[in-house]
This record gives C-alpha cells, sequence and structure tokens, in this order.
C-alpha cells in the first residue's frame, strides 16, 4: 500500500510527458509578453497605461491585493488545520503552501511594477547610506515591505520543512545528477526518530508563527488604504475585512488548483471528494463573513450619509461602478452560497464552479475598493474615472500564467502531495477516513 | 524667527483669467501635454482655476477657485512617502525632492486637493519653447511626482538678496509667479509669522474659510469670500 502510494505521487517526478513541455512552452510565452509589457511601460513610461490624474493607483495595485490575497490560502489553511491536528488535511497541505509561496512571490511583484522608477526601488531596504537617509517608518508602504518579506520568508520555510523526508525519498530512488541534487536538498536526512522528532517540532512553531503574521500581512496591505483620508478607504473595518477576503480567495483558489492537479496528475484516489467537501464549508463559511463585512461596511457609510463618502458609495451602488459592484455580490454570495449550502448540489465541480466566482468576485472587490474612491475624492472639481490600457491587461494575464508554470515546474520537482505525511495517516491509530459516511462516522467532518 | 510662508486667494476678486497658470507654467518648467494627453487626464497644472456654476440657467452665477497645493501644516501626502521624497521643510513648506521620488503616487492619492501630479512621460516642448526654460528650477523625468513649490526658487533668490543687502526679508519681497501675474490682485504671498505681513491680516479676515478645513490638514492657503464657499446641491462643475 504505503510503496503504491510513493510510486504513483513520485511519477510526476521521474516521468514528463510531450504534453509537459507544451504546457511549459506556452505559459513562458504568456509570462514573456508579461515581462514585455512591463518593460514597455519602464521604457516609454506610464503614460502607455490607462492610470490617470486623478486614479493614480488602479490595475497593478489591484493585481497586488489581489495575490497577497490569494497566498493566505495555504499557509493560514494548512497552519490551522496542523494545529486542530485534522486528519484529512494530509493530502491538502503541500498543494496550499505552494500556492502560497508562489502567490506571494508575485503579488510582491507588483510594488515594483507600479513604480514610477522601479530601478530605485532599493531606497525602501534600510542599508546605512553616508548621508543618513532612512525608509520613512511612517509609510504603510514601509510596512508593507518588511511584512510580505517576513511572511515570504515563513511560508518558504514552512513549505520547505516538510519537503525534507521527500527529498530523501527521492534521493533513495534517484540516479545520477538527480541523486546528487536531492541529496543537498534533504539535507542530510535518514529518518531516525531523532530527526524525526525535531522536524515535528519544528512544524509546530513554524505553524504557531506563521498564524500572527499571515493575519498582519493583509491588515497591513489593508492599512495602505485606510490610512490614507479617502472617502471609503478611511475605515476601521479594513484590517479584518481584508484578512477575511484574503482567506476566502484563497480557499477558492485552493480548490481550483486542487481540482486541476487532480485531473492532471491522476490524484483521483488521493484527492476525494471529501476534501473538496470539507474545504467547500470552509469556502461557505469565509463567503457569509465576507457578506457580513460588506454589509456593516456599506450599511455604516449608507447611515452616516458623509456628502464624500456618499458619491463614492452611490458610484459603486448604482452609479458608473455598480455593474461589478453587482457582478462582485453576485459571485461572491449569490451564486456560491446555494452551491455550498445546499447538501444535494455538493461535489467536486460544484465546489470549483463557486471557486471560481469567488476568485473572479475577489479580485472585482480589490478593483471597487481602490479605484471608485481614488476617482471621486473631496473635491467634485477634480473627479476622473479609469479605463485599463493592453499593458497592465497583459501584466495582470501574465501573473496568472507565471502561477500556472511555477505550479507546473514545481509538480516536476517534489510530489506535490506529501508523501510521508500520507504514510503517516496509513498507520491504523492515525488512518485518515477515505469517504464522507466513514468521515462522519469518525467526527471528522467539519 | 523662522519664516512660515502662506497665501490668501481673494475669490472675490478673482476674475478667472488663468494668467497665474500661464505664470506657473512658464516658472516651474511645466510641460503642456497635448490636447488628447490632457484629455485622458495627463494635464499638469500646479495651479489650476476650478470653474463652477451656481443655480440653474438663466439665474446662474459664475465662480472661480484657483487650487494649488494648500501646503498644509499637517499634510496627509508627508508621512505616506517611504522615502521622504514629499517632506516638511522647516519653513513650513511640503518639498518635494525629485531625487529621492520613486513614484508610488501613494501622496496623490493621499491628497484630498488632488494638487499632485505625475510625470507619465519625460517631458517635451515643442521649439522655441524649449529656449524660455527656467534655468532655476530643475526637469523632472517620468515616474516622478511633481507639484506647486510657492515658487521656492523666488524665495530663496529674495533670503539671499536681502541678506546681500543686509537687511530682513521685507513683507512683499518675495512673489511667486502666480501672484506676480495675478491682474486683480487676488492672490496675496507673504510670512504668516509676521503678524503685519499682508497674508497675515488677510488670513485673519472674516470672509477668510481654508479648503477642506474639516480634514485638518490645516492649509497655510485661506480662501476669501463674502458667503462661506458651499458646495451646494446647486453648484456644478462647467
Amino acid at each position: 500500500m504505503a510503496d503504491r502510494v510513493a510510486s504513483d505521487l513520485l511519477r510526476p517526478v521521474f516521468q514528463t510527458t510531450g504534453r509537459f513541455y507544451v504546457l511549459i512552452a506556452v505559459l513562458s510565452g504568456i509570462v514573456l509578453c508579461g515581462l514585455g509589457a512591463w518593460g514597455y511601460q519602464i521604457y516609454y513610461g506610464f503614460g502607455v497605461t490607462g492610470y490617470n490624474w486623478p486614479v493614480y493607483w488602479a490595475f497593478h495595485e489591484t493585481n497586488f491585493v489581489f495575490w497577497i490575497g490569494i497566498s493566505h490560502a495555504g499557509t493560514l489553511i494548512s497552519a490551522i488545520l496542523r494545529l486542530v491536528n485534522a486528519t484529512w488535511r494530509r493530502p491538502v497541505t503541500r498543494c496550499a503552501e505552494v500556492i502560497t509561496a508562489f502567490a506571494l512571490m508575485i503579488g510582491a511583484m507588483f510594488p515594483l511594477i507600479h513604480l514610477g522608477r522601479p530601478w530605485l526601488a532599493f531606497f525602501l531596504i534600510p542599508y546605512p547610506s553616508e548621508r543618513g537617509i532612512w525608509p520613512n517608518y511612517r509609510s504603510p508602504l514601509v510596512w508593507d515591505f518588511f511584512a510580505i518579506n517576513t511572511y515570504l520568508l515563513s511560508s518558504v520555510l514552512f513549505l520547505a520543512l516538510p519537503m525534507i523526508p521527500d527529498f530523501a525519498l527521492i534521493r533513495d530512488r534517484a540516479t545520477g545528477w538527480r541523486r546528487k541534487i536531492y541529496k543537498a536538498l534533504s539535507l542530510g536526512w535518514q529518518g531516525t526518530p531523532r530527526q524525526w522528532h525535531r522536524l515535528e517540532s519544528a512544524m509546530h512553531i513554524m505553524a504557531l508563527v506563521i498564524l500572527p503574521i499571515a493575519v498582519s500581512v493583509h491588515t497591513i496591505v489593508s492599512f495602505d488604504f485606510s490610512m490614507a483620508v479617502v472617502p471609503m478607504w478611511h475605515s476601521t473595518i479594513f484590517g479584518p475585512y481584508f484578512v477575511a477576503g484574503a482567506i476566502f480567495s484563497g480557499i477558492a483558489a485552493l480548490i481550483v488548483v486542487m481540482a486541476l492537479l487532480r485531473k492532471a496528475l491522476h490524484l483521483e484516489s488521493y484527492l476525494l471528494p471529501l476534501h473538496f467537501q470539507n474545504l467547500g464549508k470552509l469556502l461557505l463559511l469565509m463567503s457569509l463573513l465576507w457578506g457580513y463585512f460588506v454589509f456593516s461596511e456599506r450599511l455604516t457609510t449608507w447611515y452616516g450619509n458623509s456628502p464624500h463618502e456618499m458619491s463614492v458609495f452611490w458610484s459603486t451602488q448604482t452609479g458608473a461602478y455598480s455593474p461589478l459592484f453587482w457582478t462582485m455580490v453576485l459571485c461572491n454570495f449569490v451564486i456560491p452560497f446555494p452551491l455550498l449550502a445546499i447538501r444535494r448540489l455538493r461535489s467536486i465541480t460544484t465546489a470549483v464552479v463557486a471557486s471560481c466566482c469567488v476568485v473572479t468576485g475577489m479580485w472585482l472587490e480589490r478593483f471597487l475598493i481602490i479605484v471608485p474612491s481614488l476617482a471621486r475624492k473631496s473635491t467634485s472639481y477634480s473627479w476622473g474615472s479609469y479605463t485599463p490600457e493592453w499593458p497592465e491587461i497583459v501584466i495582470m494575464i501574465a501573473s496568472f500564467a507565471t502561477m500556472a508554470l511555477l505550479y507546473a515546474l514545481v509538480s516536476k520537482l517534489v510530489p506535490i502531495i506529501s508523501i510521508w505525511e500520507l504514510k503517516t495517516g496509513e498507520h491504523p491509530r492515525l488512518k485518515a477516513p477515505a469517504s464522507v459516511p466513514e468521515a462522519e462516522a469518525a467526527g471528522e467532518i467539519l | 524667527m523662522p519664516h512660515r510662508w502662506g497665501m490668501s486667494v481673494d475669490l472675490d476678486r478673482c476674475t478667472g483669467c488663468e494668467a497665474c497658470v500661464v505664470a506657473c507654467h512658464a516658472e516651474n518648467n511645466i510641460p503642456t501635454v497635448g490636447p488628447d494627453e490632457a484629455a485622458r487626464g495627463r494635464a499638469k497644472h500646479w495651479m489650476r482655476v476650478e470653474r463652477y456654476w451656481e443655480g440653474e440657467f438663466p439665474d446662474v452665477r459664475l465662480k472661480f477657485r484657483p487650487v494649488l497645493c494648500q501646503q498644509c501644516e499637517s499634510a496627509p501626502c508627508e508621512p505616506v512617502c517611504p522615502t521622504y521624497a514629499s517632506s516638511h521643510t522647516s519653513e513650513g513648506l511640503n518639498a518635494q525632492i525629485y531625487n529621492r521620488c520613486i513614484g508610488t503616487r501613494y501622496c496623490a492619492n493621499a491628497c484630498p486637493y488632488n494638487v499632485r501630479f505625475f510625470n507619465f512621460y519625460n517631458p517635451v516642448w515643442e521649439k522655441p519653447l524649449d529656449l524660455q526654460l527656467n534655468p532655476d528650477v530643475s526637469i523632472r523625468e517620468q515616474g516622478v511626482m511633481e507639484k506647486c513649490t510657492f515658487c521656492i526658487q523666488r524665495i530663496n533668490a529674495g533670503k539671499i538678496d536681502a541678506h546681500a543687502n543686509g537687511r530682513e526679508v521685507q513683507d512683499g519681497d518675495i512673489r511667486p509667479a502666480c501672484v506676480q501675474s495675478c491682474t486683480a490682485n487676488a492672490l496675496v504671498f507673504g510670512d504668516l509669522n509676521d503678524p503685519e505681513s499682508a497674508v497675515s491680516r488677510l488670513s485673519r479676515s472674516p470672509r477668510g474659510s481654508k479648503l477642506l478645513e474639516e480634514l485638518g490638514t490645516q492649509p497655510k492657503v485661506t480662501y476669501l469670500e463674502r458667503e462661506t464657499w458651499q458646495e451646494s446641491e446647486g453648484t456644478r462643475r462647467g
């Protein structure tokens, strides 16, 4: 049994089909287009984009918040599930942690892409300069810089630690240059009880440390907006609202990625309907929480009736941005809620449909937070609007292609389901339930 | 005592001639961007004259409001800049340090008056306009924010001149380009720390108010008007 697990899950690492190379070529092409668009924007100036006075932040910043939000899938879910020792988590955690690491890398590119002079981005690093100039620690953008770097470092650690035993497994089965690489990666892993004990403790510490980091990161991202006296930005609800939205979009992304992996790598006997059902319930919970936050935000703004805020409010409820707003409500609440809540409708397909809606809806949410407020700031003379041009659209598409490309590549380097964790679950005492009724009997359903 | 530069804008005197806008462009090397780019919101006017109509036709009243950087005492643009490109000078000006600016545009988002401008392209001047560039003002490259400086080059020249003549800066010595060109004398510039300066006396006028005073930015530009400016229902942009 255990051997079948290893050979099933290691197959993608050792065998590569022609279709894989085609996929890599196509994705690399799109990523290169994105890099080209960025180069074009740097060379000719920001004028090639749709940015204008007064909408100085738009697509790039939307993508920044969106990707940092997606990154909350992994670490947070996997850390929580590890801490509460939910045994059904075993096949899910690595998929999720990989999303976190890559989404953060992609998200962290957008603050660079959005700079007018990206070659001077090193001004944000607190290096000792002879003129004694430091970054401005009062600026939320500097908080972002530190928060995202901390989160990236810790989530890469959190991802890499449980990979060590699997690297050792590949090392033992590989030959030639591959064996050398995995020998280095497995850091001398022998599988002694002492090593196992250390790994378990390290994972436990990291799971505890990464939770507050993840919460703080998206709170600080929300501070980029809520610290400014801009109508509908300057709000105390933004911290928790952003964190909830991040987890919401993160779970949705995880479900989509899991379904794709299940098909592409033939993991039907590992990623079970049970996993989609449990994650679907988490998604349902977050959908309700998101609806609650939006309702609270909108109601207090409307009731308060402050003139500056109301002009932004009505532009999203009934004005130019209302089609986007109501699409967002449809995607984040109206469609996913029945799909996930009604027991008869629950299936992998409906979970994926709901998740695709949520990913779209959450992208729109970030756009609707950023652009309408800037377009209608306090003096009506300087109101404006925004329409994207091709460079920011191409860069956005390329960011999705980057995610797919990195994911495809990493599935060749490590088994995308943690083999040793799955094997631990094979122990009779720790055996994870394989189906929904079995799990219900064991009290494992959320 | 250090200076604290301020301005008063008399809306009852302003004729909306926009001489201040032209003077500002000439003095501060602000390029024009052409009609197409201007229509896309890329025009840079450190000084602009906002035009509002009050009432319904035929009973309408036309109002002008010149808007420039309000040089806030508690400026929202300053703390948000990650690199100190936007910072407060000892004389109370909101300085923009072009060499330090990396172009996050955060300052412009935080500014409630929308008086900060981004260089979407490198500036170009049609010949022979390139021959009239002001050598005292640096040219800003693409990716950098810029804004009204109260003509800091004129302030510095005025201080140097006074020092060379062995005297203090007198009220009226220093006049930014917009003030100098205002035919209606609607704009008055001076030191708010000198209680006898013209701008100090005008700022204390009962006709005076600040733009978006409720935001607590403590602007150093005072608007003078018979009735307090109010964006009533009938006011519309035109």
